[in-house]
């Protein structure tokens, strides 16, 4: 498979959040800013990135020579949490506004299962080191196509004539349900 | 048992484990950001349980608007007096002298009481048995009695008794509203703890259809409103109900003539 085709697999035709259902929770919750949606992006991109390239050492070098393989999901758990702290830390020192907008998403990114995902199907995919760099990197710009895509629409949305019982999370559900359609257009694609 | 690979597999977590706490307590070192220290004072001061009456998403959320100085000391009801005055002490705020408040329960509809109208095999909560006619209890307006309150309640302040009642324990309750909130008939009503004297039902049908479903159902006969000198009792909407602004006696119900026994005195004497 070369680079370019895990980009579009893992970025558009199998997107964590509209095709394969992922990382629902953020894509719903920080999707009301398109500046905050952007960040919240970039941080589970670069925390997805990190993820990939991390749990591959850990899989290939710790799990598989002691034969521990039973204890991905744990190891994962440990790395991406850890991952977490960090950018938690980082974002913190470097911007307060924007640590108050992402608020609590910002540390359940911890419990993001897109970032699980990524960790659980390089290793079920049997990617290299590099491809699996990109894949967790191809999957975060997928994320934050979907979360930026979707503040768009939701910006839209606030000033949209919504009848008074679709306002809030009723319109925003079923703008996500027809953007998982038009993703599925998608398919098939490579 | 193979001890070899249970050895590995310790090792081996505790090992990543370890490798990131160094990690982050490094991170942690350079990217460290000065909080305010009465943030943190503040939050210890406050009682920590999280339960949202001030309407921020928990103490630590409370403490940072308090020292920011967006609410002043009144936005905790939980807290206690005294804690309360050292805070205002920390950040140079004035105390609000607030009477603490109590849920009171105002229906005394429990099983034996109230009429049952049917059998219900719904959802077994307040919540639920709402969207389905109400509930087995005939009345339309009292307790549902399937304890939504005492689910919400962070205190353990209330509980069910055996006549399916909710008891507020006002040693314990704190006056976070959250079971007023949850209560679907509105039956639960913030008082402070100093009122006593209450009418214990919440039915606003006329007194003959009040009395058909339940025998301690007020009934609007204004019994209470004539004994009464005071003007403390009134009756709106064929219910009787206590300004306790007005009505003079704190320990002592106006009447014994009451007919079904609504007007109940709640609490003990002198309770603060």
């Amino acid at each position: 498979m070369t680079i370019f085709t895990i980009f579009i697999s893992a970025a558009i035709i199998n997107n964590y959040v509209l095709v394969q259902f992922l990382g629902i929770c953020p894509f719903v919750g920080v999707s009301k800013k398109l500046s905050s949606s952007f960040s919240m992006g970039l941080a589970t991109t670069f925390v997805m990135t990190m993820a990939a390239a991390v749990t591959w050492l850990i899989y290939y070098f710790i799990l598989v020579p002691f034969n521990l393989q039973f204890l991905q999901i744990v190891s994962f758990i440990l790395v991406i949490a850890s991952l977490v702290q960090l950018v938690e830390m980082f974002i913190k020192k470097m911007s307060k506004p924007l640590y108050d907008a992402l608020g609590i998403f910002l540390p359940l990114i911890t419990t993001n299962c897109a970032i699980m995902g990524v960790a659980l199907f390089l290793v079920m995919k049997e990617y290299s080191f590099i491809e699996s760099i990109i894949f967790g990197f191809s999957a975060g710009v997928g994320f934050t196509l979907a979360i930026v895509l979707m503040a768009g629409i939701r910006e839209e949305l606030e000033i949209a004539d919504v009848p008074e019982y679709f306002k809030g999370a009723p319109i925003t559900m079923i703008v996500a349900g027809c953007m998982a359609l038009a993703f599925m257009g998608f398919a098939g694609l490579i | 048992m193979d001890y070899t690979s249970l050895a590995q597999a310790v090792l081996s977590m505790g090992g990543i484990g370890l490798v990131f706490a160094l990690l982050l307590a490094l991170a942690n070192k350079k990217l460290k950001v000065e909080e305010d220290p009465k943030i943190e004072k503040v939050e210890d001061l406050l009682p920590g349980a999280n339960c949202g009456a001030c309407g921020l998403p928990g103490c630590s959320a409370c403490a940072v608007a308090l020292v920011n100085g967006k609410v002043d000391l009144s936005i905790c009801p939980v807290a206690d007096a005294s804690d309360l005055e050292e805070i205002g002490q920390l950040l140079g705020l004035e105390t609000v002298d607030t009477k603490r408040q109590v849920a009171v329960v105002l229906c005394q509809g429990g099983n034996t009481n109230v009429k049952k109208k049917a059998e219900y095999d719904g959802i077994k909560t307040c919540l639920g048995a709402t969207f389905a006619s109400g509930g087995e209890r005939a009345c339309n307006y009292g307790c549902i009695g399937y304890g939504d309150c005492v689910a919400v309640c962070p205190f353990d302040a209330i509980h069910m008794n055996k006549e399916g009642l909710p008891v507020v324990d006002r040693n314990k309750c704190t006056g976070c509203n959250n079971c007023v909130l949850a209560c679907p008939r509105n039956v639960i009503e913030l008082h402070p703890v100093s009122s006593h004297v209450f009418v214990l039902c919440n039915n606003k049908d006329s007194g003959k259809n009040a009395r058909q479903v339940c025998k301690t159902a007020c009934i609007a006969c204004k019994i209470c409103v004539k004994a009464d000198e005071s003007g403390g009792f009134e009756v709106k909407d064929n219910l009787a109900f206590v300004d306790h602004t007005k009505y003079d006696k704190e320990y002592e119900i106006p009447t014994e003539k009451c007919p079904t026994k609504a007007i109940v005195i709640v609490g003990d004497k002198g309770e603060k």
